[in-house]
């Protein structure tokens, strides 16, 4: 359809101004908007404020909205299932048979660390989570990969909580709402999480490249390692994540990693638990020597 | 083609003499339909990699394709400002964008008055090209470092539900009209 000509409004004077004053709006609303975005890039904790009050007012629309999710996801996965079933069904039961033997060697390990723990007098370490809640919204359309909980500072949660599923780490808390969180999911390609492999302990990072998948770096060089289908757990280094959480799998080797696939997507998972603080521990004080006493 | 809705409600939409459109409505659709495009972070879709095409921006091309000057030029500002709270991007990205957006509409609408849908598809997947791109440079100015080709499909799923979105512009606009109010 043709515009109607509003830049020639006629004679009006109050048309033309209105017209003119118009154009001044859009141009000075680009500045401001200049200014906000060097604002914001160079800070990225500003604005803050802003954004956690517009998720706690969309917070309980998106929870309901997060019941259904569940169920529609289900319905494309029913109709993918038409065409791939076959191939699955063969996968599937190569990994119910290499699961069986896995079950059996988890189970002599656990008994092995139990037998161990008891030997230390170890307890096991408290590890509730903080709050159980539902997934409720990611950024699905920006290149930033974050997502929304529903659950904020009022029910405990605090920024730098990690974030995960049943199947494994999902994210980590960077904004707090009263009734809402802001996670920085895994897969961000401004998070990296120091990881070791879950075998045999090598040392490395695991950085989102933003598209669903990460990079595995190593801190060794040399010759790589790794193997597709290894996996991937925090080694708890720098005191943010606890140690020992599943993180990814590695599907194909790059010359100096890899390029893993986190183990909970989150699109998949509806409910999250938000972990408490995970702190190191200070090394413990050196004990008080007895001092020798002059007297025998 | 048949029409199965019956007669009261067929006729429903249509000009009656006593009736008029309500302002209200015929000025509010086009901006909420816009914000709750903006909303689709909030829908029921988590991601682990950047799918979703851009709604508010989509609907706001749709809107200002299909009936040019209904939007006032500066309506970039507060509606990507709005955008901004929502989409994850760093506040501000959306109000560069969309401002920029609305006046290059705005000169191609004077420059090219009479178009095509196909014309406007092509501009639109322009834009949206344009929009992804420069969104996903400012996302990493403010810390990101994700590469171009993520981008490449959320591109090709944009620029196929922009047809989509026009259709559903064309129906809000349908909408908007419904004589409701009497004079």
């Amino acid at each position: 359809m043709a515009a109607p000509n509003n830049r020639r409004p006629g004679y009006s004077r109050r048309a033309q101004y209105g017209n003119f004053f118009g154009y001044i709006t859009a141009v000075a609303g680009l500045v401001v908007g200049v200014i906000l975005l060097v604002v914001s890039t160079g800070n990225a904790g500003a604005f803050t404020g802003l954004r956690t009050v517009a998720a706690d007012s969309t917070a309980p629309a998106a929870r309901v909205a997060a019941g259904a999710r569940t169920g529609s996801q289900n319905l494309w996965q029913v109709l993918a299932g038409y065409f791939t079933s076959g191939a699955r069904v063969a996968r599937l039961e190569r990994e119910v048979a290499e699961g069986r033997v896995k079950l059996a060697e988890q189970a002599a390990l656990i008994e092995e660390n139990g037998r161990l723990k008891a030997m230390l007098v170890l307890t096991q370490g408290d590890q509730r989570p903080v709050v159980v809640t539902r997934m409720i919204g990611s950024t699905s359309s920006s290149s930033r990969r974050f997502a929304t909980i529903g659950a904020g500072a009022n029910q405990g949660v605090r920024v730098g909580m990690g974030v995960r599923s049943p199947l494994g780490l999902i994210g980590r808390v960077i904004e707090v709402g009263s009734s809402s969180a802001r996670l920085l999911l895994v897969t961000d390609a401004d998070s990296s999480i120091p990881v070791r492999r879950a075998s045999d302990g090598i040392q490395g990072y695991a950085n989102g490249l933003g598209n669903g998948t990460v990079q595995i770096r190593l801190s060794t060089t040399g010759i790589n390692p790794l193997h597709p289908g290894d996996a991937i757990v925090t080694s708890g280094s720098g005191g943010i994540y606890r140690p020992g959480e599943a993180v990814a799998v590695i599907v194909s080797l790059t010359p100096d990693g890899a390029i893993a696939r986190p183990l909970s997507d989150p699109g998949q998972t509806e409910f999250v638990a938000v972990e408490p603080l995970f702190e190191e521990l200070p090394a413990p004080e050196p004990q008080p020597r007895p001092v020798p006493s002059g007297k025998p | 083609m048949p029409n199965p809705l019956p007669s009261a409600l067929r006729q429903f939409g249509k000009p009656r003499i006593n009736r008029i459109a309500s302002p209200v409505l015929a000025l509010a659709t086009p901006w909420l339909l816009v914000m709750l495009g903006s909303l689709s972070p909030t829908w029921p879709v988590i991601a682990s990699a950047p799918v979703l095409p851009p709604f508010g921006f989509l609907l706001l091309v749709g809107w200002q394709q299909l009936r040019p000057g209904l939007f006032p030029v500066w309506a970039g500002w507060p509606l990507g400002m709005f955008d901004d709270l929502f989409s994850g991007q760093p506040i501000g990205s959306a109000v560069v964008l969309w401002s920029v957006a609305m006046l290059a509409l705005d000169f191609l609408d004077h420059r090219f008055p009479w178009r095509g849908f196909v014309l406007n598809w092509l501009v639109a997947s322009a834009f949206i090209t344009g929009y992804l791109f420069l969104a996903l440079q400012i996302a990493n100015m403010a810390g990101g470092a994700a590469s171009a080709v993520v981008l490449l499909p959320q591109i090709a799923v944009a620029v196929l539900a922009y047809p989509v979105t026009a259709r559903l512009v064309g129906l809000a606009d349908k909408f908007r009209l419904i004589p409701i109010r009497s004079v």
